[in-house]
């Protein structure tokens, strides 16, 4: 019985931590209809911003979340005005070919500077071990994974229902000429939401360190998990991919506890069989636009 | 994704002197090594390493050895066999490369194997560790380590220490699957008893579900193979969910501790038994001198995976001066078959019937050494061939 609990924590604490670092992918994917593959790199800089902050320089972690974030959201306004506003009216495929070279040109450039094996960030010992609660063993940095990004879920979903920069991004969304016939500057809410989703995956990124792992190949090997939560959460809302995260988390690890020969295949089947169900994901909402 | 490096200037004038048409006389004493690394991708530190040993070997001992000048072309095929068969291609067909050797990955050096017995030159493999692969070709030499060395070693060992029950992780691969074998086989004939079997995918995120299985399975020990890179996840999240403190050790090769990554995985791994071919604590004064130097050349400590390389050269070299700079294949094979030196890790030879190498394993337990960890050596089962072949 213990063990279900535990398990179902650690499942918990897995899909929080795929959200946020997917979610920003499905904001891009979905509100502004562009292909982002070089989401993952993003992620993989918040990373490393922290591992250096915190194993180099001494901060302390919960200093360097913030900055992880920050640094990920700042270097994805740069590229956003730079690079991606090009791409907006392309097509799909230029899309994805531009923003996979993307990430391959920042697995060299970190494998260069960082070298190419894995990277730990030193954690308070307050975040070390497990306790116990009432018999169930709750990993304490799993648990402040959970704290977190439950947290900013809660922001999130009442920045998009609830406060005006919210409903000129739905806006925006929904048929930008009339959204700046009305004033609002679209290039701006774009450029803005991108670098906030890029924050969240640089977020991610540190907070992954730990269970993931981090290296110069993150954006490659998790790829397909950001992709998963998007497809299977629908992109047209935060909720879809939320309940999609915990659904694959707890999932995945269920599916690895019980049955580990099956364990890793337990993640796809999911997938194919709520893609046959629902083509359009959990929550999507059918041809948009 | 091919990259050619270069890594002697001696070499770049060379290659100079080829293109300003000396090439012939030039090629007459110069032997070639064409080396097959992973520099990049998930195996890279295994390249590093490599490239770092045979670096600071050749900076030594010199580059010419009987009268012939030694050239090393480097590729990389990010440990994917496809790519390791078309850098051997290449190397032998365009470079005329005497020798190919590293090979990171057992998949690798299998994908050569059918190259080296077609050329007629040999293949020194300094890195993949699965028993089969010296049985491919008759061109394959070997000086790292075979996993069914260290495997049975801990499993005769673990018996033999009040180990009576093992849950065991491993990775799903060729070596993988070695490792547990020759384990399983040794462990369970001393009257142990594997109460839980679990293979993690290659590409593995997360060890957290298979670590509650075997917390819930209770068993005395875990005996854990992972690929090198994997273990700092492992011993991290070992200690995260307590097991340590549950009393559950942790026994295997010890890849799982390399000395690479050991110093970053914090004071959970304190007290893990590994057996294995080397520990930068070896302490011979050779191996010292070796640490220091590698230390000061490039920053780091070397691991297994570099002392396999500094010895792959050295056989390299050996074989030369046997034959006497002839670089005929079957000859230079027959002059490494049977060699014997003193290696930073210990005595090693060549078996003259496997061309498979022949080593100390030792036992070695995580301890504190002037604030760094190190695999501190405490038994040694002296001169181990590689059983995974003895047995047939």
């Amino acid at each position: 019985m213990t063990s279900i609990l535990t398990n179902l924590f650690d499942g918990v604490a897995y899909g929080m931590l795929l959200f946020v670092l997917a979610c920003g992918l499905a904001v891009t994917l979905g509100l502004m209809n562009f292909v982002n593959l070089a989401h993952g790199a993003f992620a993989m800089a918040g990373g490393y911003v922290c591992m250096v902050l915190v194993n180099r320089m001494g901060w302390p972690f919960f200093a360097a979340l913030p900055l992880a974030f920050v640094s990920s959201a700042a270097i994805g306004i740069v590229l956003e005005r730079t690079l991606y506003r090009h791409l907006y009216a392309r097509s799909h495929l230029d899309q994805v070919l531009f923003t996979i070279g993307l990430t391959f040109m920042s697995v060299a450039a970190v494998d260069y500077i960082q070298g190419s094996s894995r990277v730990f960030i030193n954690l308070p010992a307050a975040l070390q071990g497990q306790f116990d609660l009432f018999g169930v063993g709750i990993g304490r940095y799993r648990l402040m994974i959970i704290v977190i990004c439950g947290l900013l879920t809660i922001a999130l979903q009442m920045v998009l229902a609830k406060t005006r920069f919210g409903s000129r991004l739905r806006a925006a969304v929904d048929d930008p000429r009339a959204a700046s016939g009305l004033g609002i500057n679209v290039p701006q809410v774009f450029a803005f939401t991108f670098a906030f989703g890029c924050g969240l995956a640089g977020l991610g990124g540190a907070l992954s360190a730990e269970i993931l792992g981090l290296d110069p190949y993150f954006p490659l090997k998790f790829m397909i998990y950001f992709l998963i939560v998007v497809t299977v959460g629908g992109s047209s809302s935060i909720t879809g991919p939320f309940l999609a995260s915990l659904l694959l988390g707890i999932g995945d690890v269920a599916g690895k506890y019980y049955v580990p020969k099956m364990g890793p295949f337990v993640i796809y089947t999911m997938m194919i069989v709520i893609l046959i169900w629902r083509p359009n994901g959990l929550f999507g909402r059918t041809a948009a636009r | 994704m091919f990259e050619r490096r270069i890594f002697s200037r001696t070499v770049a004038a060379a290659a100079i002197a080829g293109v300003a048409g000396l090439a012939p006389a030039k090629a007459e004493d110069t032997v070639k090594v064409g080396l097959i690394l992973p520099m990049t991708g998930g195996q890279a530190s295994t390249g590093k390493q490599i490239e770092n040993a045979i670096k600071l070997y050749m900076q030594q001992k010199g580059d010419t050895v009987a009268g012939k000048k030694i050239e090393i072309i480097l590729k990389d095929d990010a440990a994917i066999p496809d790519k390791t068969k078309t850098a051997a291609q290449e190397l032998i067909v365009n470079d005329k490369v005497n020798f190919i050797a590293g090979f990171g990955v057992t998949p690798a050096a299998l994908a050569a194997a059918p190259l080296a017995t077609q050329a007629k030159i040999p293949e020194v493999v300094m890195a993949a560790g699965t028993s089969i692969i010296t049985e491919r070709s008759p061109y394959i030499v070997r000086t790292s380590f075979t996993l069914a060395q260290s495997s049975t070693i801990i499993g005769d060992w673990a018996v033999k220490n009040g180990i009576k029950k093992v849950a065991t992780l491993t990775s799903d691969y060729a070596p993988g699957n070695d490792a547990l074998n020759f384990f399983k086989q040794n462990f369970t004939a001393g009257g142990g008893e594997v109460v839980e079997e679990v293979k993690t995918p290659l590409a593995n995120p997360d060890f957290a579900p298979f670590l509650q299985r075997m917390k819930d399975a209770k068993p005395d020990a875990i005996f854990v193979f992972v690929p090198a890179g994997q273990g700092g996840n492992f011993m991290k999240q070992y200690a995260e969910r307590g097991l340590d403190k549950a009393g559950i050790k942790v026994i295997g090769p010890g890849d799982v501790t390399d000395d690479d990554l050991l110093n970053n995985m914090g004071d959970a791994v304190l007290g893990t038994v590994t057996a294995h071919l080397y520990s930068a604590a070896h302490p011979s004064q050779m191996n010292k001198d070796f640490v220091a130097a590698y230390k000061k050349a490039f920053g780091n400590r070397p691991g297994f995976m570099a002392v396999s390389g500094y010895d792959g050269i050295h056989l390299i070299y050996e074989a030369l001066k046997k034959t006497n700079g002839d670089t005929d294949g079957t000859k230079l094979v027959e002059a490494m078959k049977g060699q014997k030196w003193e290696s930073p890790r210990g005595p090693i030879s060549i078996d003259p019937e496997t061309r498979d190498i022949v080593q100390n394993i030792y036992i070695r337990k995580v301890e504190k050494v002037d604030g760094e960890l190190y695999n501190v050596e405490f038994q040694t089962f002296e001169a181990v061939k590689d059983l995974g072949k003895t047995k047939k």
